[in-house]
């Protein structure tokens, strides 16, 4: 069996990080100029990574699959940035916020990557500012902060509803002055299809370049570098419905680890408690409402059946329940949160909720998101002031005015913790392939605060793969550039070929989206937010009959070798129904119920979540086998040495 | 240069030219409502404009004033045209909010120019352009030439003419009304709180300097000058 | 509940750049009005594709409004009759039974067609090379607390930080101009102490590159006010050109 090494550096914990850099290796800025990174991915991580090693001196090639770098979907993230700046006075601290970080995952995070990210979420903001990000200010002209779910500080940085398109415009501006300064070259409208690999002369495999193709001409062209990295994002997109954007996919995850890069923790995907329902089967995404709605609003469902049931036939509204009658069920549960716990259990209480029949519109999957307290404490004015283009938002999509009824809400796939293995340095189990940003797997554990993902993504591109990466081409600065006319980029691309024409040649009567929504059900159904051994086996057989349509009725118009929609999505779909597979095994696998994991078998008398600590405190990491095959599992033991590990607890 | 190879540059000779010719516009009007309270008065100023060293070079200032605008506007519109592509809109609608003469001004601008040279014609030609060619040594008849009160009640004693000069009045409503604060928003001169101020200004400007042009029309069609 | 409607659908096809378009009428039928827009075009590319046709090609991404990556210019409006509201957050609901819906590409010298309503906007990411940006390497930074910023001033930054660069605003003009674009973002970073440093440059090399790249100049007919999905404010072009016109006469 492999053993994992996570290259974790000596010294207690709030040293670590100091040490490392102490002591890593560096690359001279005359080496520089002749070291090429390629960066797969645009979003905050892939291009504060391309431009931060592009101020460095690196030559970086970087690519994305849309028109500009700026539409990565980090743009839609909401709510803000969490830092422990402890700007407020509130107590707020870096060991503070590794604290809740841990304890957010549900002890399933590596607890030196964890601090590391606390440590430099400080001069991520300060980055921000510099770059020209318009963070929300008081009058006093100073950061202002709002409070987010899983805290009792308020460190959270924002910039209205948009932080997250902020921060990536500030990444987009820096990268497109090194675009200008001739560091970056970019590739828009590019896919990256696979990783190629080449034996060094000690015959070590190293990641050397990708295979992509030029959306706009179908051609498959190669890339070579010194190191590749994977900032690809998350692969929530396998449930079809979710609140990512329509081009989001794991397909750079899925060629690492078929090429021998470990995937990790693929079962942790964070389910979003704050979502408009479904309205139909026709239907294409979920649209989030952000997680600050729940600073002012309450949720609820009534607390009569037949008032569910009234309101679930359309013959009471929602204004007719009397407040007596309204069930404030996060409230009730955790009183010391509130409505502002954590996702995972936002998300599950409103399940248990629509599980127990209190769903309140007509499929019975939605509760309630109440703005009336709000309104009648601090009036129509601030309310609409803080929230007023979300609730403008909620008001296009379901034609219902937030301010005279209550939301509906019901959870959705949103983020995945889980994803590519990497050390400490961000290095994948490949030799120079790097993830980072949602792509691996590293600091969330089981469940992802708010505010946490933006903080993790640019402090990767920022702050710590510019470092790590280093330590690794300083020993590659005698290799010269590579051509893209080597035999294992030619057997790649032979390989790439012949995978495209097979699908290109099944000519069946499904389109892709139609396979993907049944893949989605399966998804939703059984490995969703309540999952049995039961379900999990159920899963895996019927993934195999999607995997058995896909290769036999699936159909795909035009050519490969011009722009081709539905070709795209088909390879997409492809590698989606292997992370399925491996989302099915690793749930199957851990027979315990953590953050935003939860077996039904494996929870408390009130049902809470309930981890085992003594079996299942590890990194489960899978080894690609062969298509079709059970992956195989290798364990990263969690040594928790610097926290206790103790039960969660929102209540008190 | 970057008056001439810069959007904004360009912007700027037409933003500046605009308002030299509305300053010029201001004075011609105030002027011409003194041929409504006394011919004999008006007359000086005809006397006064006529054919002096100072009055031949603020018409040719002017003149290229109005050169510069012109040329500048087919040019930017040329160059405009180009900017869409090849391929028109099969559909297009006017968006809330949007003027109709801002997107018309190439129009506009063509009916006054058209007016312009009907009213050189009606008056130009015969005022200073004789006394002009008669210091030249030519030979022409210089009797009428200061007498701007004969030439007035002429024109507009013809119904035709009064109402082409109206026409080309109103068209020049239009042209100002956005052409003012346009001109202002171009030199930067603009911000939100003061983009309806200026708006607001400019269309009581534009409509106080048309109409002082109207009622001298309309004065020497109407009541023939004697009412 | 919303009811179900149906229309004709007359949507823009153009295999590439130099080929030449036409317009395919498509009948729909009994689309459930809260289906989005989008969503609508994405159940008419599969019938088209069950019929063995090649479906219609378009940006999207997102669909929330934030990425700036559809663009249809429908029934004379780009992204559509809503206001404030990009393609992909319209709904069927706001179209009548027995309409005629024309769906168009973004129509400009400066965004080619690449296929049917799919239009290169790469124009903008090289305006934004040419300056849209605070020259600072990363780390190195001072507390971001260090310099105070008023908050009107903050919240004005913000109000032009929020162009999503989808290009409706050139698509709006009628000169093809990519004012209301440029002069958000060197509004944002002029207005900003940390972009003040460098503003005049980016002024000029921000304009000079979309000059060159071949869009209009502005007349102010605030078509791109009017029909941006986030609202920008032509007042920015004013600042442009008040920090465009002072760098010029200081050099």
């Amino acid at each position: 069996m492999a053993t994992i090494d996570s290259k974790i550096p000596e010294g207690a914990l709030a040293e670590k990080w100091t040490n490392y850099k102490a002591h890593q290796k560096l690359v001279n800025p005359a080496n520089k100029r002749r070291l090429d990174i390629i960066v797969v991915g645009t979003g905050l991580a892939g291009a504060s990574a391309a431009a931060s090693l592009g101020a460095l001196g690196f030559k970086v090639l970087n690519f994305c699959i849309q028109d500009s770098p700026r539409r990565a979907h980090s743009i839609a993230a909401q709510g803000g940035i969490n830092a422990a700046k402890n700007y407020q006075n509130y107590g707020d601290s870096v060991s503070r916020l590794f604290y809740d970080t841990i304890k957010g995952g549900d002890y399933r995070a590596r607890e030196a990557n964890v601090y590391r990210l606390a440590e430099v979420s400080n001069a991520i903001i300060d980055q921000c500012v510099a770059q020209g990000v318009p963070f929300a200010r008081e009058y006093g002209g100073l950061l202002d902060n709002r409070s987010f779910g899983g805290a009792q500080v308020s460190r959270t940085f924002y910039a209205r509803g948009q932080t997250g398109q902020q921060l990536l415009l500030g990444a987009y501006s820096a990268l497109s002055r090194e675009v200008q300064r001739g560091n970056v070259k970019l590739y828009t409208r590019h896919e990256m299809l696979d990783v190629v690999l080449v034996k060094d002369s000690e015959g070590v495999e190293r990641a050397r370049g990708i295979l992509a193709r030029n959306l706009v001409t179908g051609k498959i062209e190669r890339f070579a570098a010194h190191a590749v990295v994977i900032g690809t994002g998350g692969y929530g997109n396998t449930y079809f419905l979710s609140t990512n954007a329509m081009g989001c996919n794991g397909s750079a995850a899925m060629q690492c680890y078929r090429k021998g890069a470990y995937f990790a923790n693929p079962c942790f995907a964070q389910i979003h408690p704050t979502c408009i329902p479904v309205h139909g089967d026709k239907q294409s995404k979920l649209t989030l409402m952000s997680e600050s709605l729940r600073n002012d609003g309450r949720i609820w469902v009534p607390k009569k059946i037949e008032d569910a049931k009234a309101l679930q036939a359309g013959t009471k509204k929602p204004t007719d329940i009397p407040d007596e009658d309204r069930d404030f069920y996060l409230e009730r549960r955790y009183p010391a949160f509130g409505n502002l716990v954590p996702r995972d259990v936002a998300s599950r209480a409103a399940k248990e909720r629509c599980d127990a029949g209190f769903g309140v519109n007509n499929t019975g999957l939605a509760v309630f998101l109440d703005f009336k307290y709000a309104i009648e404490r601090l009036g129509e004015d601030v309310v609409r002031a803080r929230y007023g283009n979300l609730f403008d938002m909620y008001e296009e999509i379901t034609d219902e005015n937030p301010y005279k009824t209550p939301m509906m809400i019901f959870p959705a796939i949103h983020y995945t913790m889980g994803g590519i293995w990497v050390d400490y340095e961000l290095m994948t189990s490949i030799k120079g392939l790097f993830a980072i940003g949602e792509a691996n797997f590293s600091d969330h554990g089981a469940n992802r605060l708010g505010a946490s993902a933006l903080m993790q993504g640019l402090a990767d591109g920022y702050f710590v793969l510019p470092y790590t990466i280093q330590n690794y081409l300083s020993d590659q600065i005698q290799v010269p550039r590579f051509s893209t006319d080597l035999p294992e980029f030619e057997a790649a691309e032979k390989a790439l070929k012949a995978r495209i024409n097979k699908l290109m040649s099944i000519k069946g009567n499904r389109s892709v989206d139609s396979i993907h929504k049944e893949l989605g059900h399966v998804m939703w159904d059984f490995v969703g937010m309540g999952r049995t051994k039961e379900s999990l086996t159920t899963a895996i057989a019927k993934l195999k009959e999607v995997r058995k349509t896909f290769y036999s009725d699936l159909r795909i118009p035009g050519s490969a070798d011009d722009l081709n929609v539905e070709l795209e999505k088909a390879l997409r779909l492809e590698d989606f129904i292997g992370i399925g597979e491996l989302m099915a095994y690793d749930a199957l696998n851990r027979e315990e119920s953590c953050g935003g994991h939860f077996r039904e078998e494996h929870q408390t008398p009130e049902g809470e979540a309930l981890r085992h600590d003594d079996k299942f405190s590890y990194v489960a990491c899978w080894k690609y086998t062969g298509e079709g095959n059970e992956p195989e599992l290798i364990k990263e033991d969690l040594n928790y040495q610097f926290t206790k590990v103790q039960t969660r607890n929102y209540k008190n | 240069m970057w008056l001439s190879n810069s959007s904004i540059g360009r912007k700027v000779v037409m933003s500046v030219t605009g308002l030299a010719l509305i300053l010029f516009l201001t004075f011609h009007m105030a002027m011409n409502l003194v041929a409504i309270f006394s011919g004999d008065a008006y007359n000086m100023i005809c006397e006064f404009l006529g054919a002096n060293w100072y009055a031949l070079v603020a018409t040719a200032g002017l003149a290229a004033l109005v050169v510069i605008h012109i040329v500048y506007a087919f040019w930017l519109t040329m160059q405009n045209r180009a900017a869409r592509g090849s391929e028109r809109y099969a559909v297009s609608a006017k968006p809330k909010g949007v003027e109709w003469a801002s997107q018309n001004m190439l129009v506009l601008g063509i009916i006054v120019v058209l007016g312009l040279a009907l009213h050189l014609f009606n008056f130009w030609a015969k005022m200073q352009l004789p006394e002009v060619l008669h210091m030249l040594g030519m030979h022409v008849d210089t009797t009428n030439v200061a007498n701007g009160v004969y030439h007035i009640a002429n024109t507009f004693s013809c119904p035709v003419y009064s109402i082409l000069y109206l026409v080309w009045l109103v068209a020049l409503w239009f042209h100002l009304t956005h052409g003012f604060w346009s001109a202002l928003h171009t030199l930067g001169w603009n911000n939100k709180i003061w983009f309806e101020r200026w708006r607001m200004i400019g269309n009581i400007y534009s409509t106080i300097v048309v109409l002082g042009f109207a009622v001298v029309v309309l004065y020497y069609w109407l009541c023939g000058g004697a009412c | 509940m919303d009811k179900n409607i149906s229309f004709t659908l007359k949507v823009w096809r153009q295999r590439g750049p130099k080929e030449k378009g036409h317009f395919q009428t498509i009948p729909v039928k009994d689309m459930p009005g809260d289906t989005s827009f989008l969503e609508m075009l994405d159940i008419v590319n599969e019938e088209l594709i069950n019929k063995g046709e090649e479906p219609i090609v378009f940006d999207h991404d997102c669909r929330e409004g934030i990425c700036g990556m559809c663009s249809l210019y429908i029934n004379g409006h780009p992204h559509g009759p809503a206001t404030g509201a990009t393609t992909c957050q319209i709904y069927i609901r706001r179209f009548n039974d027995g309409d005629v819906v024309t769906v168009e590409p973004w129509r400009s010298a400066g965004f080619p067609v690449i296929r049917d309503l799919m239009v290169d906007r790469g124009a903008y990411d090289k305006i934004m090379q040419a300056g849209g940006y605070v020259s600072v390497n990363t780390g190195g930074i001072p507390d971001a607390n260090a310099i105070p910023i008023p908050k009107p001033i903050a919240d004005e930054a913000m109000d032009a930080a929020a162009c999503i660069g989808c290009g409706a605003c050139a698509a709006a003009c009628k000169n093809g101009s990519a004012m209301l674009f440029v002069s958000a973002k060197v509004s944002q970073l002029a207005l900003l102490p940390q972009g003040k440093v460098e503003a005049a440059r980016r002024a000029k090399a921000m304009l000079a590159k979309m000059d060159e790249l071949g869009f209009g100049n502005c007349t102010n007919t605030r078509a791109c006010e009017a029909e941006c999905p986030k609202c920008i404010s032509i007042s920015n072009i004013a600042r442009l050109n008040r920090e465009f016109i002072a760098a010029k006469l200081a050099d």
